[in-house]
């Protein structure tokens, strides 16, 4: 589904991916772990085509297309979807006219119909009420007050909506209590499916105890250095980065 | 180039929706202003001797007039000799007529401005005064209006057949000598609505005024007057197109409202004249002057205003509030892209006991344009127990544009409450960021963005408008990404 080979990038002509190779396969969810500064975000950012990021290397192919050469509208269309570590408000504008606009937008892509208002208001209430918040939260305006925990709540209930072939979770898990953290965990993992993909970007083992990761990945100083299964996050989790001979200085 | 960036690029180049000439034989009258000027329109008018007296008594005032300088705007100094202050379409009978007899030519214009004067077409619950350059063109669903016993007519039509209430009213909230610009208008107006609704009466439809300026060279200078008697209530509308052209053109207006006990007005605008193109190169210079008074006791007058377009925009629709419990409410858009400039906002001046005023403006700034919010709430010694609410909020899109504010406040009494909250945002890239991720193209988002930051005014407007003015303002925005 997606190979992304000696992928290099820029933010603020500061080199931080370095030559970065990944292979997703339908139907796989990995785990990206690493120290601060290593790249983690930047990989997120720069697959789902934010601008701030600049890349100047290597290639990325989604489901047989260059994924580079697409806009973000298109990665999005294309079934791409970013949990955002730090989601923004748009107030005023309800998270039901966001979501159904951002609906349509794909569907019309796939050449599907718009879904009709009621259709539309059922899927959301359904979807809603899986990430544990109030139906009221649709009329409001997208993350518009919502506490971190809630916004990220609403950004895995934007993903059970939208239903991407490829999501990418950056650092959903920070700043979540246990509860939330299983609400989140439960979201993936109703996403999980052969066709569908999941890339987890985190900063801790405890989510992978309930979104078990076929891979795992150690991404540090721009490249990924070490790939093993679920029991190399528990190796992680016990003696830390520096076996794997990176310190602090390296990872920046 | 990506498509979302061709799409982007193609919308730029789309033109002002309303900037068509309408191709007619017109009365124009040579540009220049003096008095003989102003006894020619009377008498085009066939206007009253005390009439033409009242012209020439604010003509006179205006000569010893300066230009205001204070408003946070910039443009050459205008030749007021250089303006036609008349111009009509040419007709075989003069004065307002049967929708019949009206040019066909003016009927298309309207249609083409998605204002059919035709009573069962589309706007079929909103009766409508089209004012082309200097004079109404017709006024439709007379006969159920009167049924009402409200009259709506135009101004010329009002001098006439209802003297007695025109002498009454007229400069008894925007006196001659208001400003510069009142005075000017109170000599040359040419024409505008008048509206009477009578004690105890709902107005049975929504009440429109669509002026449209076509002459080139031509200045419009009409006056509205509404009268809202005890316990009454209407809900009026004015909207606002002109051709492309590269030369300013001038547009100064006065509103006058009063209304009495327990009655009210509702006054909405949506202006659209045109703005100028994206060089800065002509547009309309909109200085008008709005502004009501609350009479009676409870009485009650909400000014909302989509402004979108214009060149220069200087306007503070105001309510005087000297009736016991009266209430002012001033709801605003105010949208400015490329060179346009915006100086806009409201006074509330409190005299009576208990009155209230809430004021909502957003200022949306894109291109290299300027907004400004200008507001004066002022309590008198005998508002007791006043109140005010004011939110001022800017939005800029792009780092080449400005927004200020600047809010006046003087009280004289001890008991007033004053809530004044104002906030400045920018469409940030990351709201687009999060929008596009989800698969919203950047030009939609934006003006999603907008809409947003404008819901507290436009659920304000009557629901046809609504519309309108969310369509208007994606088209206002256009090019402003990218």
């Amino acid at each position: 589904m997606l190979e992304i080979k000696e992928l290099k990038a820029t933010v603020e002509d500061k080199q931080i991916l370095k030559g970065l190779n990944l292979s997703v396969k339908a139907g796989e969810v990995h785990a990206i772990m690493g120290p601060n500064g290593s790249g983690k975000s930047t990989l997120s950012q720069v697959l789902a085509g934010n601008g701030a990021y600049e890349v100047n290397g290597g290639s990325v192919d989604y489901q047989g297309k260059d994924l580079l050469e697409l806009s973000i509208e298109e990665r999005a269309r294309e079934g791409i979807f970013l949990a955002f570590q730090y989601p923004v408000e748009i107030p005023g504008v309800s998270n039901l006219q966001f979501l159904r606009t951002a609906m349509n937008n794909i569907r019309q892509h796939r050449g599907e119909n718009e879904i009709s208002a009621a259709e539309f208001m059922k899927l959301a209430k359904e979807k809603i009420k899986q990430v544990n918040l109030d139906a009221s939260f649709l009329k409001r305006g997208v993350n518009e007050g919502f506490s971190g925990g809630e916004k990220k709540r609403n950004e895995i209930m934007q993903m059970l909506m939208l239903e991407p072939s490829l999501a990418i979770l950056d650092e959903t898990d920070s700043g979540l209590d246990i509860d939330a953290l299983r609400i989140v965990a439960d979201g993936v993992n109703a996403l999980r499916s052969p066709d569908k993909a999941v890339i987890m970007v985190t900063h801790y083992q405890r989510l992978l105890d309930y979104i078990v990761p076929d891979f795992v990945h150690v991404l540090a100083g721009g490249k990924i250095i070490k790939s093993g299964g679920k029991e190399l996050a528990l190796e992680l989790e016990e003696k830390g980065y520096g076996w794997l001979g990176i310190d602090a200085d390296d990872a920046k | 180039m990506s498509d979302s960036e061709k799409a982007v690029k193609d919308l730029i180049k789309r033109e002002y929706e309303h900037g068509f000439v309408t191709d007619i034989e017109s009365d124009t009258f040579e540009p220049g202003l003096n008095e003989d000027v102003i006894r020619r329109i009377s008498e085009k008018k066939g206007e009253p001797e005390w009439m033409l007296a009242w012209r020439l008594k604010a003509y006179k005032a205006w000569l010893e007039m300066e230009e205001p300088e204070w408003a946070h705007v910039k443009f050459p100094k205008i030749n007021f000799n250089e303006i036609a202050y008349y111009s009509a379409p040419k007709s075989k009978t003069d004065g307002p007529k049967s929708l019949d007899e009206v040019d066909p030519e003016l009927l298309r214009t309207y249609e083409k401005l998605g204002i059919p004067l035709h009573e069962r077409a589309r706007l079929a619950g909103v009766a409508v005064d089209a004012v082309f350059d200097s004079v109404s063109v017709t006024t439709t669903f007379k006969e159920k209006l009167t049924e009402a016993g409200v009259i709506f007519c135009p101004m010329s039509e009002a001098v006439h057949k209802h003297p007695e209430l025109i002498k009454k009213y007229i400069g008894s909230v925007v006196p001659q000598k208001d400003n510069y610009y009142a005075a000017l208008n109170s000599a040359v107006f040419s024409d505008g609505s008048f509206v009477y609704i009578p004690k105890g009466v709902r107005c049975p439809l929504e009440l429109s005024t669509y002026f449209r300026i076509n002459e080139a060279n031509t200045g419009q200078f009409e006056r509205t007057l509404i009268v809202a008697e005890a316990g009454s209530h209407v809900s009026y509308l004015e909207g606002c197109t002109a051709p492309m052209r590269d030369e300013n053109q001038l547009h100064a207006a006065v509103v006058e409202l009063v209304v009495m006990d327990d009655a009210e007005i509702k006054y909405s605008t949506v202006q659209n004249w045109y703005p100028g193109d994206e060089e800065g190169k002509g547009g309309i210079y909109n200085f008008v002057t709005k502004r009501g008074a609350c009479i009676g006791r409870n009485s009650k007058i909400s000014w909302t205003q989509v402004e979108t377009g214009s060149a220069i925009t200087w306007k503070y629709p105001s309510c005087v509030l000297r009736g016991e419990g009266s209430v002012g409410e001033f709801y605003s858009v105010a949208l400015t892209n490329n060179f346009q400039q915006a100086d806009t906002g409201t006074k509330m001046i409190h005299l009576g006991k208990n009155t209230k005023s809430t004021i909502i403006a957003k200022g949306i700034s894109a291109g290299k344009s300027d907004s400004s919010y200008r507001g004066l709430v002022r309590f008198g010694p005998g508002a007791e127990n006043a109140r005010n609410y004011t939110q001022c909020d800017s939005l800029l899109i792009g780092d080449k544009c400005g927004a200020h504010t600047f809010p006046y406040i003087e009280s004289k009494n001890s008991s007033a409450v004053i809530e004044h909250e104002a906030t400045t945002s920018k469409v940030s890239d990351d709201q687009l960021f999060l929008c596009q991720q989800r698969g919203i193209d950047a030009e939609h988002a934006v003006s999603m963005i907008v809409n947003g930051f404008c819901k507290e005014v436009f659920k304000e407007l009557p629901m046809e408008f609504a519309v309108e003015a969310t369509k208007l303002l994606e088209v206002s925005l256009e090019g402003s990404v990218g």
